[in-house]
């Protein structure tokens, strides 16, 4: 098992250094070059040459690499040029936003899509499976900021169920202690703003727990159907086995590892539907930042950190999900 | 798979595939290919799959005989009392009314499916092509070549499939419908290479390749007319899902700012991701008609896409 770790964490490194090789030569082949991205077409040869000199770009490209590698593992990915902050304040401003967004929308999906999925396979073929079946494909067919714009338009337009956008309402005072504003509220015993913090997470929670949640809706129902027809859950019932133990330990138990694996994968996928998610909603996470940064002039610092965060949390991610199969099929620790 | 879905790729490729079908199978039984294809022709969900995908390329087809007016040309009807707050609706004339430049909706909603089908055919096609060379490369040779290539799917992979072609699109220097092909194309060439390796993998155990290889058959031949053909099956199922993703691909593309900039264009991701969200609030028809279309198109390739994978899984095999 830890040879197992170990192999991986390395694949991981030798994964996550490649990408930051090629966003080094991407950055470097910018149309005009860095400095021309940094300073934009109208400076003068004089500031040009300066920022080359500055930012080292006059030096050969090997050393250039090192000090780029350098930099990123000490984590300084320089100023936005946007708003001249340092990458990694912007970055850490917009990280609470999506994290709680994302988990928002997991136990919304997971917590839904699990028994969901387990019923419609137990009722195969009945009414509730079709039903969820047809829910699921079109749930993967319905363009997701298109789906925000509609629940925005019914929920807040038409019916005031909920705000239209935004983290927090005016005039609520919320101490900020960890960025998670319905923690932050809960902490500090503000429980006006964690309700209102979570009256704001709702919508764009369920926003981005569609798709999640109808791959994880099938992908139970599958797994399920499959345990169903083993030779071990009849032999449960032969024994007599009250229903709650074969459902618990023969069923369930067995059919979640597939389901782990989508839960993992939906997750480390987040990111792709938070970008538009967060745009439906002005919802100021690092996905309004991923778009922010692109639109118009781009960021480059902010893009590339980024790009290296995200990887960073989808492979990691991947990684947790295959190593807690251990945990869940003791077969995958003999191994 | 249907017979419609091999019609798609023209006759000649149709006949080799069932020929190749036919020489792998068992003597006297029944191929895999046709066995699928009597399945699939009993499957409801593929008849419907493959019915909206038949429509799709049938309205693409014939646009310009079923559209009403010209899709680019702006009619004084209807510009005369456009403003940002009204945009006229639905008249004998222009049966969904205008759109924000005074252009006749429907026609350019029919026409879309042209750019749609292009764009998703591109895409596809496009990823297909490098994932099935890559991972043919990679499950014929292994050793190092295998190991480079996979290293660099697990580098395209390591991101989000969006972020990837968020990133992509941003690397180009402006963008054009060619950026946004590409992008989502590239976004799919490791999902390919990975699944064409692995089944080309499963092939090389296989004793059918076992026994080419003990009858003295060139390495080249086991890999080109052994290996490679029974492997596609599922490729060739994944790209018809892939397409599904393609479409709402480049549709949120658009939605971001970073899609086809020609506003000339007819296209249904650009048509909801930009005016149908810009003008949601004056009128949200906009995005609807074009949303709509986009996810019955979806849908259809994904039920057909479904249906094939279902019927070529060997545990439904009788």
């Amino acid at each position: 098992m830890l040879r197992v770790i170990v192999r991986r964490l390395l694949q991981l490194v030798v994964t996550l250094i490649a990408l930051s090789a090629l966003i080094f030569i991407w950055l470097r082949n910018l149309p005009g070059g860095p400095v021309d991205a940094l300073l934009g077409e109208r400076a003068t040869p004089e500031t040009r040459a300066l920022l080359t000199k500055a930012l080292g770009y006059d030096q050969p490209i090997l050393v250039q690499y090192g000090k780029f590698m350098q930099r990123i593992l000490t984590g300084d990915f320089g100023n936005s040029i946007r708003t001249g902050d340092p990458v990694t304040e912007v970055i850490g401003r917009a990280f609470p936003a999506t994290v709680e967004l994302a988990l928002a929308a997991m136990i919304i999906a997971v917590g839904l899509g699990v028994p969901l999925g387990y019923l419609a396979a137990r009722w195969r073929g009945r009414f509730l499976d079709n039903l969820t079946i047809a829910g699921t494909l079109l749930g993967i067919s319905i363009p997701i900021f298109f789906l925000g714009y509609l629940l925005k338009d019914v929920f807040t337009q038409n019916i005031h169920w909920f705000p239209p956008s935004g983290r927090v309402s005016t005039g609520i005072d919320n101490t900020n202690v960890t960025g998670f504003f319905v923690l932050d509220g809960l902490l500090t015993r503000e429980f006006d703003a964690a309700a209102d913090a979570l009256w704001h997470l709702l919508l764009p929670a369920i926003t981005l727990a569609t798709i999640p949640l109808a791959v994880i809706v099938r992908i139970t129902r599958a797994s399920v159907l499959d345990v169903l027809n083993e030779d071990y859950v009849r032999t449960a019932e032969a024994k007599g086995l009250r229903h709650r133990t074969i459902r618990g330990r023969h069923i369930l138990r067995n059919a979640l590892l597939p389901v782990v694996t989508a839960i993992g994968l939906q997750t480390g996928a987040l990111l792709s539907g938070a970008v538009l998610t967060e745009k439906v909603y002005n919802w100021g996470g690092l996905g309004t930042l991923i778009t922010d940064s692109i639109s118009g002039s781009r960021d480059y610092p902010v893009l590339q950190a980024l790009i290296l965060l995200a990887a960073l949390v989808f492979v990691v991610v991947n990684l947790l999900v295959d190593l807690s199969y251990a945990f869940i099929d003791p077969r995958v620790r003999v191994r | 798979m249907s017979e419609r879905s091999i019609g798609l790729l023209g006759e000649r490729k149709k006949a080799r595939l069932e020929e190749l079908a036919r020489a792998s199978a068992d003597k006297g039984g029944v191929s895999l290919v046709r066995d699928a294809a009597r399945r699939l022709r009993r499957n409801p969900v593929a008849i419907v799959g493959a019915i909206i995908v038949g429509l799709f390329v049938l309205v693409a087809a014939f646009a310009p005989l079923i559209a009403p007016h010209d899709p680019v040309q702006r009619f004084d009807e209807l510009t005369r009392n456009l403003t940002v707050d009204n945009i006229p609706g639905a008249s004998s004339e222009f049966p969904l009314g205008s759109d924000p430049l005074g252009r006749d909706f429907l026609s350019r909603l029919i026409y879309g499916s042209r750019q749609t089908l292009f764009v998703g055919v591109l895409a596809t096609l496009i990823g297909l092509a490098f994932g099935v060379v890559f991972g043919a490369l990679a499950g014929a040779f292994g050793g190092w070549i295998d190991v480079i290539l996979m290293r660099l799917t697990d580098v395209m992979l390591a991101l989000p499939s969006l972020l990837l072609a968020i990133t992509l699109v941003a690397m180009a220097s402006k963008s054009s419908q060619w950026t946004v092909i590409f992008a989502v194309a590239i976004v799919n060439v490791p999902i390919f290479a990975r699944l064409l390796r692995g089944s080309m993998l499963a092939q090389r155990e296989s004793d059918h390749v076992l026994a080419a290889r003990a009858l003295g058959v060139k390495e080249r031949n086991i890999v080109l007319r052994h290996m490679l053909p029974n492997s596609l099956t599922a490729v060739i199922v994944q790209a018809t899902l892939t397409f599904a993703v393609a479409i709402l691909d480049a549709a949120a593309l658009s939605f971001l700012g970073l899609g086809d900039p020609d506003i000339n264009r007819a296209e249904w991701g650009l048509m909801l991701g930009v005016d149908g969200q810009r003008y949601f609030e004056v009128r949200p028809e906009l995005a609807y008609y074009p949303a709509l279309a986009i996810i019955v198109v979806a849908l259809g390739f994904t039920l057909l896409g479904e249906a094939m994978r279902e019927a070529i899984d060997p545990k439904n095999r009788r």
